[in-house]
């Protein structure tokens, strides 16, 4: 039996490589041993499967396809999430839609954004440079940056810049000239013609080069001079030492801890700057790949020791706890309404605020976001007919017999929810909370009943808590 | 604080376009030969399309509930709004905007700091309110409470917890909990605030939505459901002095003309049914309407667009504003350019010290960082 401590760093692994494992998983993890588990989780065996598309779309048609509202494709990805076995690979998908971030908001074809998720999903564990070219050629992408408007006679600058700034190098690597050279080696990157629309249906766009928009001119890109393309465009760019080094600073703030937001990255130091250079030497000897450095990170001292540094995501908050509640399990109608719940705690799925991704960090809390992302999870660990909570319930239980103190109450709810370790204080208030209805008895039938409620409510006041906001 | 103090006291609603407004396609300089030449990739609008304003510059045909306001003397149209080296990417200049601080990155934003002037004790949790998801920096300052209201009418705290006595029990171990992280100094600290603040302003939100009554008929879209939040919140007298929302997808590289003119077509109705709406209710004297973007447009359009660009321009409006153009249309002239770029001629923080000194009697120096030259397009209340 793994003790408290090995417990609570395997959930902490699944808190962010994956959305919240349940305690059966959480053993069943432990006990196969740490490592073992980052591995199955970089690479998971073949039994575990994705979430079943088909099922989704035998009971649900309509979430595969968007056209100009999110919530289906929302909903979809939700499905996703809550029902993958391969927690790391959806991970990395909301990863990488946070640091290429492309919105709806403009595309206004939801099924193109479906379809760069299943792409992010795909290959967002494989090669960096694959992703950079595949993201060049992506047709949401193409529409999001304009790069279909940039033409050999009238460089849109766009994507060239974007490219720079937010998708491999950030602020003051480059040159304005840098950025306009840019543009001109994605001329041609375009947009084949696109059959109209029909009333209830929309085609899809094409990648398509077209020569004779492409600017085969010489071109001069931070510090070197050619005819470059679109691939020698992104070659130079991974020979940037910025390149590597700006990636895992995105991994280190989305895996391990805080850091301040995009813009300031070439102001304000790295929080760890050892670990930046370890990972980024990493990922450079690796080639680009992402599972080297995904491994190094996770079984690094500095991620191991990273617990609760970070304040959850809305889309960590609402899948957490719906794989810890074994809430909206399998195809369900509410998907579409729990769908936008991360909406409503300002992180909008299919459709971030601009091309910079979202404000991280302690930037998800304010009075708005608080009071959605409490109630959401109160109104979940509370709810006694969620096969999640009743296993909870069960475990606290079966701890030691039929009578129960106040604080034993307390301190169970604790561990089953994380285990989530709280100021004393907090404990304390908990504690009064539990003692104004005196000790817990599960000796008889109506006993149980109400001890079983009164988990619950224990449960929702810890997700009220302020610790319980970390993750 | 009275409640009739209160309701004089002078109130701000800002509004965020985000994306980059074409200014110049908002306010046209269609009298210039160099406006036709820049836009004649499609996105000109012609002499006989604008709704001329002046012999120089009319408004897109799209903003007719706007020129209506400017008829009337109540909107004032602010040119050549920026500042110097103006970075061109859409999260630097908004934070640039947001924060006042253009060559290092900010943490504080100045309506924050306005915010906290206002109210320096914080005893007021909705001083500020932000409509919409998510806080923009503009309002973030360590400190400062402001109210982030997705949807007015489901705001509150544990409101799943069914028996009131219990959920009454449970709020009061939340401040208890909460109220402990105040003094420890980091992101528990603001944690605890905020969430004590959220369900202090929860409640005095919950109450003034009871009152509000309205014979307008809003439109549906997202702004006019926010401009409808601020009214019924400004109209319930909470001693709301900030109100901030924002309007987005003004990123216009491609397809600009259709995308544009839904936007200005939302916008225009939903800031003319939130002025009829305060009229009605009496409620209008005390409030000034600021419109900001983060940059204008570059001059010359790519074909079906327009791509980043330097030197916007602002809109105030509301009963106290000295209507009609103020600033200087900078020269649209090639010659006059900057990398193809209108060249700001006033900065945007006097802008904003215009607002904070004659409209809400604050000291701007403080708050914008500097002393700024400021025009005259409202009158103190």
């Amino acid at each position: 039996m793994a003790d408290r401590q090995e417990i609570a760093l395997m959930a902490h692994l699944m808190r962010r490589a994956g959305f919240n494992a349940d305690r059966d998983e959480l053993e069943r993890r432990a006990a196969q041993g740490y490592a073992q588990t980052v591995e199955e989780l970089i690479d998971p065996p073949v039994h575990a499967l994705r979430a079943d598309s088909n099922q989704l779309f035998r009971y649900q048609p309509s979430l595969e396809t968007g056209g100009p509202a999110t919530h289906p494709g929302a909903a979809n990805w939700l499905y996703h999430m809550v029902n993958t076995q391969r927690p790391l690979e959806e991970k990395m998908a909301l990863f990488w839609h946070h640091v290429f971030a492309t919105g709806n908001s403009k595309v206004d074809n939801d099924n193109h954004i479906i379809a760069q998720i299943d792409m992010f999903r795909d290959h967002g564990m494989g090669n960096y440079r694959d992703l950079l070219i595949m993201l060049a050629q992506n047709p949401a992408m193409i529409y999001w940056l304009d790069n279909h408007e940039n033409h050999k006679r009238s460089p849109n600058e766009n994507w060239g810049r974007e490219l720079l700034e937010l998708f491999s190098m950030g602020v003051g690597h480059y040159t304005e000239r840098d950025v306009f050279e840019c543009a001109r080696a994605f001329t041609g990157w375009t947009l084949g013609p696109k059959i109209p629309r029909v009333p209830n249906h929309r085609f899809f766009f094409q990648y398509e080069f077209r020569p004779e928009e492409h600017d085969y001119g010489e071109k001069e890109f931070l510090g070197r001079r050619g005819n470059f393309d679109g691939f020698d465009i992104i070659d130079i760019i991974l020979e940037q030492p910025a390149c590597p080094r700006f990636i895992v600073r995105h991994l280190y703030n989305f895996f391990v801890a805080d850091e301040p937001q995009v813009p300031a990255w070439n102001i304000e130091p790295p929080r760890d700057p050892e670990a930046i250079e370890y990972l980024a030497r990493v990922f450079t000897d690796a080639n680009f790949e992402i599972k080297p450095v995904l491994r190094a990170l996770f079984n690094a001292d500095f991620f191991k020791a990273a617990m609760f540094q970070k304040v959850k995501s809305p889309v960590e908050t609402v899948v957490g706890t719906l794989r810890l509640t074994g809430d909206l399990q399998g195809p369900q109608l509410e998907l579409v309404e729990v769908g936008q719940e991360s909406a409503h705690m300002g992180q909008s799925l299919h459709n971030p605020p601009s091309v910079e991704g979202w404000q991280t960090g302690r930037d998800w809390i304010n009075s708005g976001a608080v009071v959605q992302r409490i109630n959401f999870v109160a109104d979940r660990v509370s709810n006694l007919e969620l096969p999640g909570v009743q296993r909870i319930v069960e475990r606290v239980a079966a701890a030691n017999g039929a009578q129960m103190a106040p604080a034993e109450l307390v301190d169970h709810c604790l561990d089953l929810i994380g285990p989530l370790d709280v100021a004393s204080e907090t404990r304390q208030e908990l504690i009064e909370h539990a003692s104004e209805e005196g000790g817990v008895s599960w000796s008889d039938r109506a006993g149980y009943a109400r001890a079983a409620e009164r988990v619950g409510e224990m449960l929702a006041l810890i997700a009220a808590t302020t610790e319980y906001q970390f993750g | 604080m009275t409640t009739e103090t209160r309701a004089a006291d002078p109130v701000l609603v800002i509004i965020q376009l985000s994306g980059g407004n074409d200014y110049m396609n908002s306010v046209v300089p269609y009298a210039d030969g160099h406006y036709h030449d820049a836009r004649n990739g499609g996105l000109c609008i012609g002499e006989d399309e604008v709704l001329r304003i002046d012999d120089e510059f009319g408004l897109h045909p799209t903003m007719a509930p706007l020129n209506e306001l400017y008829d009337q003397g109540d909107l004032a149209l602010v040119h050549g709004v920026g500042y110097p080296n103006s970075p061109r990417s859409h999260f630097r200049s908004m934070d640039i905007w947001h924060t006042c601080e253009p060559t290092k990155v900010g943490t504080e934003g100045w309506v924050g700091r306005a915010i906290r002037d206002l109210d320096p004790a914080g005893v007021n949790p909705v001083t500020g309110v932000h409509i919409g998801q998510g806080l923009p920096r503009a309002l973030v300052v360590p400190g400062v409470t402001v109210a982030s209201v997705a949807d007015l009418s489901t705001y509150g705290l544990l409101t799943g917890v069914e028996q009131q006595r219990q959920r009454e029990k449970m709020l009061e171990r939340f401040v208890n909990m909460y109220g402990r992280a105040i003094g420890t100094g980091n992101v528990q600290e603001y944690l605890g605030r905020t969430g004590l603040d959220a369900l202090k302003g929860a409640d005095i939100l919950k109450e003034g939505l009871g009152r509000y009554e309205t014979s307008v008929e809003w439109g549906t879209e997202q702004i006019s459901r926010s401009l409808r939040d601020i009214a019924t919140i400004h109209c319930a007298d909470l001693g709301t002095r900030v109100f901030y929302t924002q309007l987005i997808g003004f990123d216009t590289h491609a397809n600009q003309k259709p995308v544009f003119e839904k936007l200005w077509t939302d916008l225009s109705r939903a800031i003319a049914d939130f002025w009829d709406d305060l009229r009605a209710h009496e409620r209008d004297r005390n409030v000034v309407m600021f419109l900001f973007t983060e940059f204008g447009r570059r001059v010359r359009d790519n074909g079906s667009g327009s791509d980043h660009g330097a030197g916007g321009g602002c809109f105030v409006i509301g009963p106290q504003v000295t209507g009609g153009m103020h600033g200087e249309f900078p020269s649209i002239n090639p010659k006059d350019l900057d990398q193809g770029d209108l060249v700001p001629n006033h900065d945007f923080r006097g802008v904003y010290s215009t607002l904070l000194e004659d409209w809400m009697g604050l000291d701007a120096q403080p708050i914008v960082d500097g002393k700024f030259e400021k025009l005259r397009f409202v009158e103190p209340f």
